[in-house]
C-alpha cells in the first residue's frame, strides 16, 4: 500500500519536472534557421565537389599538368580528364576535365595526389539538378568562366 | 527467410510485416512478426534491403580506394570505421602514425561515438513517442558536427583518416571550439535525466523488458553497451587496447539488470566518459606532424592482420588477408550491429508489439551497417 | 426574415454557429498545436505562408481537399468511405448544447451532459469501422486498442461525473455552470476530480500520452494509415473538435464555464471567458503531448483500473458523505 501511493507521489513528481523542462525551454530563443532565407556560414574546410584552383599566373589560367593521376586514383572512377600536345607549349594541355559528381564520394584523394596543387575543394553545398547530366561538371569551363 | 522456411500458423495467429519502411526500424530492416493479438510471439529479422557489399568491393580495388567506403557502412560511427580500416592496413604493413595523428583519431573518434549516443538518445525516446528529446538531443549533436565539420570538412561520412595520420591538424579554434562543448554538453546531462531518465512513463516502458543474460550474450556475440549492460565489463578500448586509448583514465560503465533501462544507463553514462576521454586527450595532445614519413608507394605484405576497434555499437573487427598485391585477397568486417540484431528472435518472443519498438531502439541498431 | 417560424430560424442559426466553431476550432488548434510544438522543441513552426505561417492551415487544408482518395484494393469500400463521415458528423452536436454564456447556448436540455457523452461516444463506432475497413493490420490493431481504451476509460470519467452531479443535482449545463457562483468553482472543491477527469479525457480523445490508436512509431498511423485526402482531415478535425468538447466540459463541470471577471455585456460577452479557460486546457494538452512519451497498452489499462477507478469511487464516497452530512 505505501509503494502504491509512494509510486503516484514519484511519478507524478516526475511528470511535473518533465513539464518544467518543455517549459522552459519554449520561453529560450530558437535555435534553428528558415534554410532558404537565412544560411549558416561554411566552414572554409569544407568539402564540396572538386574544382580547378584559378591561379592567374599560369597561362590557362590553371595549374593541371594532364598527368592524370587524379583519374586513376580516383575509387570511383568519375574523373575523365584529357590533354593534348600543343605547338609552343612546354608539356600537355588540358582540354577536358569531367567531374561526374553523382559517383564522387567526396574523399579527397584526388586533391592529396595531385603533384601541381591543381585541384581543391569548392564550399559549394547546394546541389540542385533534374537530371543526373546536372551534376557532371566541366572543371575546365568552370575556371575559365571565373573571372 | 524465405516464405517456405515459415512453418503454418495456428488459427488465431498472423503475421504482421514490420518494415522495410517503418517508422521504428531506422531504415530498411523488416521483421516479420508471428502476432498473438498484441503479443509478438517470433520475430523474424529479414536482411538484404542495403546491401552493397563492401567486403567484395574492397577485394576488387586497390587498398587506399576503400577508404571512403569505410564511412558508408555506419554512417553513425565513419570516423571510427575510418581508424579501423586505417588501423588494419597500418598493422599490416608495419607502419605507425605519428604521435600527434593518433591523439587526433580517439579525439575525433570519441566525438563520433558522441554524436552517435546522442542521437540514440533521441531516437529511443522518439521510438517510445516524446517528440521533443530528440530535438534537443540534435542541439547538441549539431554543436559538435560542427566541429567536426571543420577539421574534416564533411559532416556524416567523413574520409578524415590516411594510412600513416590524418588529413588535416586540428588548430587552437578546434581546441577551445570541443573545450567549450564539453562544458555545454555537461550541463545537459541533468536536464536529460529529468526529462528522459526520471520520467516515470519512460521507466515503466523499459524497465524489465528485453532483458538478456551474460550467457545469452556470450552465446549470441553480443558486444557494446548491450553487453556491458548484462555486467560483463568488455571494451575494446580496455580489453584490447589500441591506439593511445591506455593512456586515458576512463571507467567502463556497466550494469547488471540486462534489459533496456540497464543498456540506456551505460549508454547515457558513457557519453560522461567519453567526454572525460576527450578532456583528457586535449590535455595531453602532443606537438608534431600529423602525417607519418611514408614511402610514396606503400606495398601490403603477404599476411593476415586483425585490428579492432570499439564502435559505438560494439566490437568492430577488420580482418585484411593480403597475398603481396596491392589487392586485400579478403576482407572480413565483422559488425555489432549484425551480431546485436540476432538476439531479436530470442528476447523479443512473447513480448507486446510496443515493446519490441523499445527493444529495438535499445540495441541501437544501424541498418547499413548490419547490410554492409 | 416573416416567413421562417422563429424557431427554426433559431435552429439554423445555431447549426451555422456550430459547424463555424469546429472548422474554426480545427483552424486554431491546428496552427496553435504546430506553432507551440515548434516552440517546445526551439524551432520556429510553421513560418512561410502569412505572417508567422498563419496561413498554413489554409494551404494545407487546400492541399488535403485536392488530393486523390486511396481506397485499398481489399477494403470494404462503403465503411471505408463512411467512417469519417460518422467521425466528424457527431462532433458538431455537442455544439447545440454547451453553454459559451448565458445567453448564446443552442438549447438547454435537462439532459444535456448526457447528450454529450452519448453522441461523443460514437467515435469509438468510427474508429472502429476505420481500423476494420481498412483491411490493414495496423489500422486494426489501431482500432482495437481505441475500444478497450475508451472502454475503459469511460468509467472513471462518469464516476467523477457523478461527483459533480450529486453536489449540482442537475444534469443541465446551464445548472452545473450556474452552481458555480462567487468563485466557488469545483476544482477548488474537489481537485482530485479534475484531474481523474482531465486524465480520463485525454485518454478519451486519444491524445498522448495516450495516443495509442495513432501511436506512429509502432502503428505507423494506426486506425488513419490508409486513410487519405478528406478522409484524413476529417479525422483530423475530429479530433480536435473532441478534445474542443472534453475541454469545455471541464471547464463546465469544474472551472465555472463561462464565470470569470464582470465583462459588459455580460450575458453574451462572457462566452470570452468560457474559450480562454478552454484554449488554456487545451495548450495543456498540448504541452503534455510534446513532453511525455507513449504508455504501453497494458500499462494504460492498469493505470484506469488501479488508479483512476479506485480514486474516482473513493471520491465519490466521500462526496455523497459530506452531502449527507
Amino acid at each position: 500500500m505505501k509503494e502504491y501511493f509512494a509510486l503516484i507521489f514519484t511519478g507524478g513528481k516526475s511528470l511535473i519536472v518533465g513539464m518544467m523542462i518543455t517549459l522552459r525551454e519554449f520561453f529560450r530563443p530558437i535555435v534553428t534557421v528558415q534554410y532558404p532565407r537565412e544560411t549558416l556560414p561554411v566552414s572554409p574546410n569544407f568539402r564540396g565537389h572538386t574544382i580547378l584552383i584559378r591561379d592567374e599566373e599560369k597561362e590557362f589560367k590553371h595549374r593541371c599538368i594532364s598527368c592524370k593521376m587524379c583519374q586513376r586514383e580516383c575509387p570511383s572512377g568519375c574523373i575523365d580528364l584529357a590533354g593534348e600536345k600543343r605547338e609552343g607549349v612546354k608539356g600537355m594541355v588540358l582540354v577536358k576535365y569531367h567531374l561526374d559528381f553523382t559517383k564522387c564520394s567526396l574523399c579527397g584523394t584526388c586533391v592529396e595526389v595531385c603533384p601541381t596543387d591543381a585541384l581543391d575543394f569548392s564550399d559549394e553545398y547546394r546541389h540542385v539538378g533534374f537530371t543526373r547530366e546536372e551534376f557532371h561538371y566541366d572543371l575546365l569551363a568552370k575556371v575559365e568562366e571565373k573571372e | 527467410m524465405s516464405t517456405d522456411t515459415v512453418t503454418p500458423l495456428d488459427e488465431h495467429r498472423y503475421v504482421l510485416n514490420m518494415g522495410p519502411q517503418h517508422p521504428s526500424t531506422h531504415g530498411v530492416l523488416r521483421v516479420i512478426l508471428e502476432m498473438e493479438g498484441e503479443y509478438v510471439m517470433n520475430p523474424q529479422p529479414v536482411l538484404g534491403y542495403g546491401h552493397r557489399m563492401h567486403e567484395k568491393m574492397a577485394e576488387s580495388r586497390s587498398w587506399p580506394n576503400f577508404l571512403p567506403n569505410a564511412a558508408r557502412m555506419d554512417y553513425l560511427a565513419a570516423l571510427i570505421y575510418n581508424h579501423g580500416y586505417v588501423g588494419v592496413i597500418e598493422r599490416l604493413a608495419g607502419i605507425e602514425a605519428t604521435p600527434r595523428a593518433e591523439y587526433i583519431r580517439v579525439i575525433t573518434s570519441e566525438m563520433n561515438r558522441l554524436q552517435s549516443h546522442l542521437l540514440w538518445l533521441g531516437v529511443l525516446v522518439l521510438d517510445l513517442g516524446a517528440f521533443t528529446p530528440i530535438m534537443y538531443t540534435f542541439e547538441d549533436r549539431e554543436k559538435l558536427i560542427d566541429i567536426l565539420e571543420d577539421v574534416t570538412g564533411s559532416r556524416l561520412t567523413y574520409c578524415y583518416m590516411r594510412v600513416g595520420g590524418v588529413v588535416r591538424d586540428i588548430d587552437d579554434k578546434f581546441i577551445s571550439r570541443t573545450r567549450e562543448y564539453i562544458d555545454w554538453q555537461r550541463s545537459r546531462m541533468p536536464m536529460y535525466e529529468n526529462l528522459v531518465t526520471g520520467n516515470i512513463i519512460f521507466r515503466k516502458r523499459v524497465e524489465d523488458i528485453g532483458e538478456f543474460t551474460p550467457d545469452l550474450a556470450r552465446r549470441y556475440g553480443l558486444t557494446g553497451p548491450c553487453l556491458r549492460a548484462t555486467g560483463i565489463p568488455y571494451d575494446i578500448r580496455r580489453a584490447e587496447p589500441y591506439s593511445v586509448y591506455p593512456e586515458f583514465d576512463f571507467d567502463i560503465p556497466t550494469e547488471t539488470a540486462g534489459d533496456c533501462m540497464a543498456a540506456y544507463k551505460v549508454r547515457f553514462r558513457e557519453i560522461e566518459q567519453s567526454l572525460r576521454i576527450l578532456e583528457q586527450a586535449l590535455d595531453k595532445l602532443p606537438d608534431g606532424p600529423v602525417m607519418a614519413k611514408l614511402p610514396k608507394k606503400i606495398k601490403l605484405p603477404a599476411g593476415d592482420a586483425t585490428y579492432t576497434v570499439e564502435s559505438p555499437r560494439g566490437e568492430l573487427l577488420y580482418h585484411l588477408t593480403a597475398d603481396g598485391s596491392d589487392v586485400p585477397y579478403r576482407m572480413k568486417i565483422r559488425v555489432p550491429s549484425f551480431s546485436n540484431l540476432s538476439v531479436l528472435p530470442e528476447i523479443c518472443s512473447g513480448m507486446l508489439l510496443s515493446d519490441l519498438c523499445a527493444c529495438m531502439g535499445s540495441l541501437d541498431l544501424v541498418i547499413p551497417e548490419i547490410d554492409r | 426574415m416573416t416567413f421562417l417560424p422563429p424557431e427554426l430560424l433559431r435552429i439554423l442559426v445555431t447549426v451555422v454557429c456550430a459547424i463555424v466553431i469546429v472548422f474554426g476550432n480545427a483552424v486554431v488548434m491546428g496552427y496553435l498545436e504546430r506553432k507551440f510544438a515548434g516552440r517546445f522543441q526551439r524551432r520556429p513552426g510553421p513560418m512561410e505562408v502569412g505572417f508567422h505561417g498563419i496561413l498554413q492551415l489554409a494551404v494545407d487544408g487546400v492541399k488535403l481537399v485536392g488530393k486523390q482518395l486511396v481506397i485499398p484494393r481489399h477494403a470494404d469500400p462503403v465503411l471505408y468511405r463512411i467512417a469519417p463521415i460518422i467521425s466528424f458528423a457527431p462532433s458538431i452536436m455537442p455544439m447545440l448544447v454547451i453553454p459559451f454564456s448565458p445567453k448564446l447556448q443552442g438549447r438547454d436540455f435537462d439532459v444535456g451532459l448526457i447528450f454529450i457523452l452519448a453522441v461523443v461516444s460514437l467515435n469509438v463506432l468510427a474508429i472502429l469501422i476505420a481500423g476494420w475497413s481498412s483491411n490493414n493490420k495496423y489500422s486494426l490493431l489501431g482500432a482495437m486498442r481505441s475500444v478497450a481504451q475508451n472502454v475503459a476509460y469511460e468509467i472513471p470519467m462518469l464516476l467523477t461525473l457523478m461527483s459533480v452531479i450529486l453536489v449540482t443535482g442537475t444534469f443541465s449545463l446551464r445548472g452545473i455552470v450556474e452552481a458555480q457562483t462567487n468563485g466557488i468553482w469545483f476544482v477548488f472543491i474537489m481537485p482530485v476530480a479534475f484531474i481523474i477527469f482531465f486524465a480520463a479525457t485525454l485518454a478519451e480523445t486519444n491524445r498522448a500520452p495516450f495516443d495509442l490508436p495513432e501511436a506512429e512509431s509502432e502503428l505507423t498511423a494506426g486506425f488513419m494509415t490508409e486513410f487519405s485526402g478528406m478522409g484524413f482531415s476529417l479525422f483530423f478535425m475530429a479530433e480536435y473538435t473532441y478534445m474542443f468538447i472534453a475541454c469545455s466540459l471541464t471547464v463546465i463541470l469544474f472551472l465555472g464555464g463561462w464565470q470569470g471577471p464582470p465583462l459588459p455585456f455580460a450575458e453574451y460577452s462572457s462566452a470570452l471567458w468560457f474559450f480562454l479557460k478552454v484554449y488554456v486546457l487545451l495548450i495543456l494538452m498540448i504541452w503534455i503531448r510534446w513532453t511525455f512519451p507513449r504508455v504501453r497498452f497494458d500499462q494504460l489499462l492498469n493505470f484506469c483500473w488501479k488508479y483512476l477507478v479506485p480514486f474516482a469511487l473513493v471520491h465519490l464516497m466521500i462526496t455523497a458523505v459530506v452531502l449527507k452530512l
